[in-house]
């Protein structure tokens, strides 16, 4: 890693820029595109700037886990696609999308927007499983907030398949979708220095200090979090950048219908 | 039993609609994205690059690798496993092997070219799309080809010769099905892929080839305008 | 009489055929094949007499003798440095073609140049397996600091220097930044943010227009028009 390059960042955030020339909390323009694959139950694209994601949602019917029989769930998988970066290879997930794949998820299950027991088919036997799996197209930096959005879009454009007893007609789609009742939305922040700023590019990415990922709901509760990055925060830190997510998460949460 | 209609009522010889663009992947040395009705394919080339382990690298030349993956929410049925399978892995192969003829790598020892092709959607005629892409984007990679690759289905549906197959055809019941997965130089009379599934007569597969070459010169021309217009003045 | 079916600044596709007859002949990117000349990679076409040349359109850097690159330090061992060129092959300079100075044996290389510096150098040869020297003994060849670094298509590059360097020199004057262009496609800027900027936003501007006619006068108008931005 190169100090030098996270020294330039640094000098620049001083001049209230970036390496592309954005404030400090400035997104790059953001296009949400839902119904984007025909074959899966619901499904959405979400490009920032170059960074392209597309999110697939299929639905399964399973038994439910033994310690909540009348209750559906969610399974959240991600795939960093070698096609995205060339230094992704092919293989089972790592680390990295390991994490990726569950800070969504928790968005979205502690969001509670979901409501698990309307999964249920059959207690104690038969419930909806909604799969969301996470493909990357193109890594240009803030994969997890493009992950979230697309994957929240993919949600709300979801409709049920018909179900004749045991048998799903995946080729014929109910008007019925999930009915949720809040949109979750993701944003990372980064702090580099002193300073914080949202999505990063490649560049910043490889500078990040500490970063912090906020969920929040519409009304402004917060319902995840997830720290990364090797430096620690203050408390201080952490408010200001709970504020930066809360304000950045009401932009974002206007793209999604 | 006839086949007297195709059961979307194209011509026998008529492909699905084709869309393609180049240039999708900005991170990839070449990219490209093709459709054909309701199968799309991602391919991304990334190399010449460096080849790890030392022992799969070639000192005459450069290595081809091709990746072949279906997206989980792909399939027009139950959700596909993540991480590939028998199935995926020989037609990883078979493209390599479709698409080496045309490249010349031996400015390129020891190094290694990669080809990634990934499907958000696929309903038939999967690998021969995502060698349609592959071609694409390892024009759109520079590297030096003699020709680009084109791919289609060709076969028999009950008594009929046809070109590209769909789902439906795939899996018709009322009588025989032949599914030829075919890919050839456009401008060269060189076959790079030939597989077959069913049962066909030796006469019938000569003419459903000739139908098949007719086709996919059309199918260059789509990739080329695609390659074409990634340069035109905006 | 040759029948020669593209014209100058078209764009061919591999396969594709650009002239009938034997009296046209084949330059680089192209291929005879029977009575036809054929496009052998996507490019440029360069009608040059009855040579029938394709100029590629993108491909990634393969080192050549000559040629003056950005390299990053990758490691460091007691006899030299390994350099990564952003080609598939790594190069090596050697204590000897560091520099001038003296440096005893045993001495600890991190001290000249250290894992993740970024430098210029030149390349002195080229294997036919590819394995690279460079040196950095010459004029203009340093230890890049400060500044930051992009990456542009390598045949791009004769494109932003210019002829006798004219292209980059109008880049480096409007935006006061110093401007290193490797032949490897990696480009050192180094000013203020905004003279960055600019420089940056220019340099991908002739990227993405370098096959199209009147660069040199879109590059300077777009230049005079951002020119405002840069405080000086």
């Amino acid at each position: 890693m190169n100090n030098e390059l996270r020294e330039h960042i640094i000098k620049l955030f001083e001049s209230d820029t970036r390496l592309d020339g954005r404030k400090l909390t400035d997104y790059r323009p953001v296009k949400v595109d839902v119904d984007v694959t025909p074959n899966a139950e619901g499904s959405a694209r979400v490009k920032i700037g170059d960074t392209e994601v597309i999110v697939g949602v299929k639905v399964e019917v399973m038994q439910p886990y033994p310690d909540s029989p009348d209750e559906g769930s969610i399974m959240v998988g991600a795939e960093l696609l070698p096609l995205s970066n060339p230094n992704f290879e092919p293989g089972p997930p790592g680390i990295q999308a390991v994490e990726l794949a569950r800070i969504v998820d928790r968005g979205i299950r502690e969001s509670k927007c979901l409501d698990f027991k309307k999964l249920c088919i059959k207690e104690g036997e038969k419930i909806w499983m909604i799969i969301i799996d996470i493909c990357t197209i193109n890594d240009a930096g803030n994969l997890p907030d493009a992950s979230a959005l697309a994957a929240i879009a993919a949600l709300k454009n979801m409709k049920f398949p018909e179900c004749k007893g045991d048998v799903i007609d995946y080729k014929k789609k109910t008007s019925k979708g999930l009915g949720l009742t809040d949109t979750p939305l993701s944003v990372t922040v980064i702090k580099i220095g002193d300073k914080f700023i949202v999505d990063p590019d490649s560049d910043e990415e490889k500078a990040i200090d500490a970063r912090l990922t906020v969920a929040s709901l519409s009304d402004g509760t917060l319902c995840a979090m997830q720290k990364g990055g090797d430096v620690p925060l203050s408390a201080e830190d952490i408010a200001k950048m709970v504020d930066i997510g809360l304000e950045k998460g009401k932009e974002l949460r206007k793209l999604v219908k | 039993m006839t086949y007297k209609e195709r059961l979307d009522k194209r011509k026998f010889d008529e492909p699905r609609k084709i869309e393609a663009k180049a240039g999708v992947i900005p991170n990839a040395d070449g990219s490209a994205y093709f459709k054909i009705g309701n199968t799309a394919a991602y391919a991304a080339v990334y190399g010449p690059r460096n080849l790890h382990p030392k022992f799969l690298q070639d000192p005459s030349k450069g290595v081809l690798r091709c990746n072949y993956n279906m997206m989980p929410f792909s399939s027009s049925g139950e959700r596909v496993r993540p991480g590939g399978s028998r199935r995926s892995k020989e037609i990883s192969m078979v493209t390599q092997k479709s698409l080496l003829p045309v490249l010349d790598l031996a400015e390129y020892p020891n190094s290694v070219v990669d080809v990634f092709i990934e499907l958000p959607q696929t309903e038939a005629g999967s690998r021969c799309a995502g060698i349609c892409a592959a071609s694409m984007a390892l024009a759109d990679a520079g590297l030096a080809m003699k020709d680009l690759v084109a791919a289609v289905s060709v076969g028999k549906v009950d008594d009929k010769l046809v070109v590209d197959l769909d789902y439906k055809e795939e899996s018709y019941e009322d009588g025989p099905v032949a599914d030829i997965p075919l890919a050839m130089m456009p401008n060269h009379d060189e076959i790079t892929l030939l597989q077959m599934d069913g049962l066909i007569s030796k006469d019938d597969l000569k003419n459903v080839l000739e139908m098949g070459k007719k086709v996919l010169k059309d199918i260059y021309e789509v990739q080329k305008k695609a390659l074409k217009d990634k340069y035109r003045q905006k | 009489m040759s029948e020669i079916s593209v014209k100058d600044k078209d764009i061919a596709v591999p396969g594709e055929v650009l002239a009938v007859g034997m009296d046209s002949f084949p330059g680089i990117g192209t291929y005879r094949e029977g009575e036809n000349i054929i496009a052998a990679l996507l490019g440029l076409v360069q009608l040059d007499g009855r040579t029938i040349k394709l100029i590629p359109l993108s491909g990634r850097y393969i080192p050549k003798k000559y040629d003056t690159i950005i390299c990053t330090v990758i490691d460091v061992s007691f006899s030299g440095w390994r350099l990564e060129t952003n080609s598939p092959y790594s190069a090596m300079l050697s204590m000897k073609e560091a520099t001038s100075q003296f440096i005893a044996r045993g001495a600890d290389l991190t001290k000249f140049y250290n894992i993740g510096d970024h430098i210029s150098c030149k390349i002195v040869n080229v294997t036919s397996q590819k394995l690279v020297d460079v040196t950095m003994k010459g004029m203009g060849l340093f230890k890049l600091k400060g500044g930051r670094i992009i990456n542009v298509a390598s045949n791009k590059v004769p494109r932003i220097v210019g002829k006798q360097g004219s292209m980059v020199s109008m880049i480096k004057d409007a935006t006061k930044c110093s401007i290193t262009v490797g032949q490897n496609g990696l480009v050192w800027i180094n000013g203020t943010p905004e003279g960055e900027l600019l420089a940056v936003n220019a340099i991908r501007k002739i990227e993405e227009e370098s096959h199209l006619s009147g660069l040199t006068d879109r590059i300077k108008e777009f230049l005079e028009k951002n020119k405002s931005t840069i405080k000086n």
